[in-house]
């Protein structure tokens, strides 16, 4: 179980002012949902959370301790685009985290190691619902089974924290309410706390336990420079969702996938 | 209809693009033949049966002199002279391209060099090889690394560069380190880039090919032509350049091949 806190973290570039003195804490096991309006610095802060920019002042704290200023394995994330490697297989691409994590100097395994890797891969596969495509290229996937793949990818490797910028946000309505239940169901069966940024609102109260939007306070041409997005509001959503293991009765109704 | 969607049979298509070159062969003949009507012994444009004497004799009789067979040896020390300059360029691109494209510090330090660099018209640099490295093989061989090494690290680096940065941050969210991502997700995605770069390669390194062995050389298909150019032995000429043509096309086809047997997920941007 992983707890975030922001500490009064600002971002600027140069003197556009993007991020202003963003305060949070987010408690282990949540699933918190960022909305706000385009350029209001969501993705910012997920990238920050991430490792990818680092804030301009103010810390991130994870479990207590200042975030590890780039990406590692503690992370996962799921982007809306090029989110798998276009030059494995969908096996490979799921396998490839157990491989690194294995084998630092060529990244690949063999004999027993190698079965052992692939048996779990599958098992990830299936319970992403791609039994079956285990062979093919990301190109000859639809946008919902790429997504379905980069949330396998990146689950294998058991983050403590998984991040999702937009995942969903390209893809038709009836594919997102299947992927939905699928995030769901992995967000219960797993010890993660979970970041999505989304522009869809009610993907954010569908999947959130919390959902924070971001606005700029000041939107005054002479104003909009110098000042950024604050924590405009902070609501837990109702009936009150929280990962199945955490109370431990099964709420929620949704049946645990095969997650080894 | 507009022309422009009007769209040939299949059967039209192989037709209209046999058409051009059946055009290049009948000018040729007709030329041939006024000429050879006028003087027998005329050897600017000479009959297909001339050339074919000839060709047999380069190609299947063995020279009196040194007993060799005179198109296959040159083909043989051409290749030689080609195909390790481009293996050179090739290591040359693929290692110092990777870490240009990925390695911040590295590309600080080498991008304005490179580019510099590759801006020296190679032709300029043969004198200073064959100054420093004499009038033999390396120079030649140097001189085909020389002129196509730069563009093609800069290919590299730019195929590295077009990595989608999410694709990177990810690998790192897996776990992988610099060398494991070089391996895993760098190498591989990069390396269909350096086949089309090395098609695309093939043509300078001919330029330099023939350049050098036109300038100071003891065989090969330049040699060769530039050597016969003084008897105006247009029946050795002629067909010479049809077989570099041949070779320059083969070698162009097998790694269109390699590329899409090895690299089956690789679409280039123009086929998609």
């Amino acid at each position: 179980m992983t707890a975030v806190v922001f500490d009064k973290v600002w971002k600027e570039y140069g003197d556009q002012v993007v991020l202003e003195q963003v305060s949070l804490e987010i408690a282990p096991g949540s699933f918190v949902a960022l909305v706000g309006p385009s350029g209001c610095g969501k993705t910012t802060l997920l990238r920050m959370l991430l490792g990818e920019e680092r804030p301009t002042k103010g810390t991130i704290f994870v479990d207590g301790k200042p975030l590890v200023p780039e990406p590692n394995a503690e992370r996962g994330v799921v982007f809306q685009r090029y989110s798998v490697f276009p030059h494995l297989t969908v096996l490979g691409n799921v396998l490839i985290g157990l491989e690194l994590k294995a084998s630092p100097l060529r990244g690949r395994l063999s004999g027993a190691a190698r079965s052992a890797a692939l048996e779990k891969a599958k098992g990830m596969i299936a319970a992403v619902g791609l039994g079956g495509s285990e062979d093919k290229y990301p190109t000859a996937l639809s946008g919902g089974m790429q997504q379905r793949l980069a949330l396998a990818q990146a689950m294998i490797c058991k983050p403590k924290i998984l991040l999702l910028d937009e995942p969903f946000g390209a893809l038709d309505p009836g594919i997102r309410s299947d992927i939905h239940a699928l995030m769901l169901e992995l967000w219960n069966s797993s010890a993660m706390t979970v970041v999505m940024v989304t522009h869809d609102l009610s993907e954010a109260f569908r999947l959130g336990s919390r959902v924070i939007s971001l606005d700029r306070q000041r939107s005054r041409p002479e104003e909009i420079q110098r000042y950024g997005s604050k924590i405009s509001m902070d609501i837990d959503v109702w009936p009150r969702k929280q990962a199945r293991h955490i109370n431990g009765n099964g709420a929620g109704g949704h049946a645990a996938p095969a997650l080894a | 209809m507009r022309i422009i969607n009007r769209h040939p049979s299949r059967g039209l298509s192989v037709f209209l693009a046999a058409l051009p070159f059946l055009a290049l062969l009948i000018a040729y003949i007709i030329g041939s033949n006024a000429r050879l009507a006028i003087n027998p012994a005329d050897k600017i444009l000479p009959s297909f049966a001339q050339m074919a004497a000839t060709m047999h004799e380069y190609a299947l009789v063995p020279e009196k002199r040194s007993g060799e067979y005179i198109l296959w040896s040159d083909t043989l020390i051409s290749m030689w002279r080609l195909c390790t300059g481009l293996a050179i360029a090739v290591v040359i691109s693929l290692v110092a391209g990777v870490a240009m494209g990925f390695i911040p510090w590295v590309k600080a330090m080498l991008t304005p060099f490179v580019e510099a660099f590759s801006l020296i018209p190679p032709i300029t640099v043969l004198p200073i090889l064959f100054i420093i490295v004499g009038l033999d093989e390396i120079s030649k061989i140097t001189l085909i690394a020389i002129g196509t090494a730069p563009f093609m690290l800069r290919a590299v680096a730019l195929g590295v560069d077009e990595i989608p940065k999410e694709l990177i941050v990810k690998a790192q969210t897996l776990g992988a380190s610099t060398w494991q991502m070089i391996v895993r997700v760098v190498l591989p995605q990069v390396l269909p880039k350096l086949i089309v770069a090395t098609r695309f390669a093939l043509i300078p390194a001919w330029i330099f090919l023939i350049s050098a062995e036109a300038i100071a050389a003891t065989g090969g298909l330049g040699y060769r032509i530039f050597l016969v150019r003084r008897f105006l032995a247009m029946d050795v000429i002629l067909p010479y350049v049809v077989w570099i043509t041949l070779i320059a096309w083969t070698m162009d086809m097998l790694l269109a091949l390699l590329q899409r047997r090895a690299f089956p997920w690789f679409q280039p941007e123009r086929t998609k």
